[in-house]
């Protein structure tokens, strides 16, 4: 397929990068390309400028200091998966990232790119929201840290404005803290009709719901019984989308499902 | 060091199958049909073009990755392999293409590039691998005639004969 005529950059460091996202009107950043390059060939993006990170390496890191887990944004799916770093301290996103679409993607796609893009059917940004994972990100003006549940502001949209980039995502690195997610998908690791994502520390869950709103939708039941967990579902007044996957009453549905199986992995987890 | 101006084309160099290429091409132009229509590899195939089916998919760097989803500028400097390297050069096939035939793995064979590069980028890694792994590894590839039963035996019976 043709895509729409486009300019095209490679630099080789992140104040490169930030020097040309800046620089260019219609300048948006490349990273992994399993959604941007398929929504050019849809022309329902059509940027004047690619800024292709794949040349910084610095931004592939992932490491743990202190108590937290620092991923790079431009870390991949399969690098993710294949962490030592993320299986000693929050395996589930491991285990997320394996349910992402298939071996290609994954070889290609990042958290970066995955957070960034927030379809609201991705699944890394209800788990970070419930992971209470944070975002750097650096502009012109310098760097800001912006927590997961201040990041997604709409469909497609993020805080991460004009000239500017996701550097990184940091995870608390937690030993006492145990999570789950669960989701329901057009196939095996499809696309999402519905999703959620649980931290459990203490008594009381936190959860997150994709697929329902723009934004992942955070709840917080009064306990980890299956009938807190729905009433907190309930009360949360959700109005999902319909589609020609899920009517909203039914996606309203699949929700709660969802919530209680991932508050249920969690508390499986944590004993 | 010069400063990166974005352009809309530029040279690239890449070693596809131990050969070298440099070539100008577009910054909008898919690496599918860099590979299909510059350099006449078209043994690589156009499925559906919008990710799903990996008729596409060519090994990046060691990596599966599927070649509609990737501009051909992003792989300057990397080393490609294509269903055309898959056999030495002696015409002789592969120990997975001679599975593949063997085992009748395909009908109409418009998915067996695709499916070929995924399972030789799992056996790369993996030489024994189980009817799961094969499975899991050739998920990103559509198969609409066989209904991939002897696809997938085709893959896990390469390692049993060695």
């Amino acid at each position: 397929m043709l895509l729409r005529e486009v300019e095209y950059a490679r630099p080789s460091s992140v104040a490169e990068a930030i020097g040309l996202l800046g620089a260019h009107e219609g300048a948006r950043a490349l990273a992994g390309g399993q959604t941007l390059v398929n929504v050019m060939k849809a022309r329902a993006a059509s940027p004047d400028v690619l800024v292709d990170l794949n040349a910084l390496v610095e931004l592939r890191a992932i490491s743990v200091s202190g108590d937290t887990l620092q991923l790079g944004a431009m870390a991949t799916y399969t690098q993710i998966m294949a962490s030592a770093e993320v299986e000693v301290s929050r395996p589930v996103l491991a285990e997320v990232a394996a349910q992402i679409a298939d071996v290609q993607v994954r070889n290609r796609g990042t958290i970066g790119g995955n957070v960034c893009s927030n379809d609201p059917t991705n699944h890394l940004p209800p788990l970070l929201v419930a992971l209470g994972a944070s975002m750097t990100i650096l502009g012109a003006g310098g760097e800001r840290t912006v927590s997961a549940e201040e990041f997604f502001l709409g469909v497609y949209m993020t805080v991460v404005g004009e000239g500017e980039l996701l550097l990184s995502v940091s995870v608390p690195a937690s030993a006492t803290t145990a999570d789950g997610f669960a989701s329901v998908t057009i196939g095996r690791d499809g696309t999402c009709i519905a999703n959620a994502a649980a931290s459990l520390s203490g008594d009381a869950p936190r959860v997150v719901l994709g697929c329902v709103d723009a934004v992942p939708v955070l709840v917080s039941p009064a306990g980890a019984d299956e009938d807190s967990v729905r009433q907190a579902v309930e009360a949360a007044g959700l109005e999902p989308p319909s589609d020609v996957h899920a009517s909203a009453e039914y996606r309203r549905h699949l929700a709660g499902i969802c919530a209680v199986r991932a508050v249920q992995q969690a508390q499986e987890r944590g004993r | 060091m010069s400063v990166e101006q974005p352009s809309t084309s530029r040279t690239i160099a890449v070693e596809i199958n131990g050969e070298r290429y440099e070539r100008e091409v577009d910054a909008r132009r898919l690496l599918v049909h860099f590979l299909r229509d510059d350099l006449d590899l078209t043994g690589t195939h156009v499925g559906c073009d919008t990710g799903n089916c990996g008729a596409c998919t060519v090994h990046l760097d060691g990596q599966a990755v599927k070649s509609c989803m990737l501009l051909a500028v992003q792989a300057d400097g990397a080393k490609l392999r294509t269903v055309e390297g898959l056999a030495p050069a002696d015409g002789e096939l592969s120990p997975l293409q001679q599975s593949f035939s063997a085992h009748h793995a395909l009908q109409c064979g418009y998915c067996t590039p695709g499916m070929l590069m995924s399972a030789s980028a799992l056996l790369e890694q993996n030489p024994r691998p189980t009817e799961e792994e094969a499975r899991m590894a050739i998920q990103g590839n559509i198969c609409r005639c066989t209904g991939y039963v002897n696809i997938v035996e085709a893959i896990t019976s390469v390692g049993e004969s060695s």
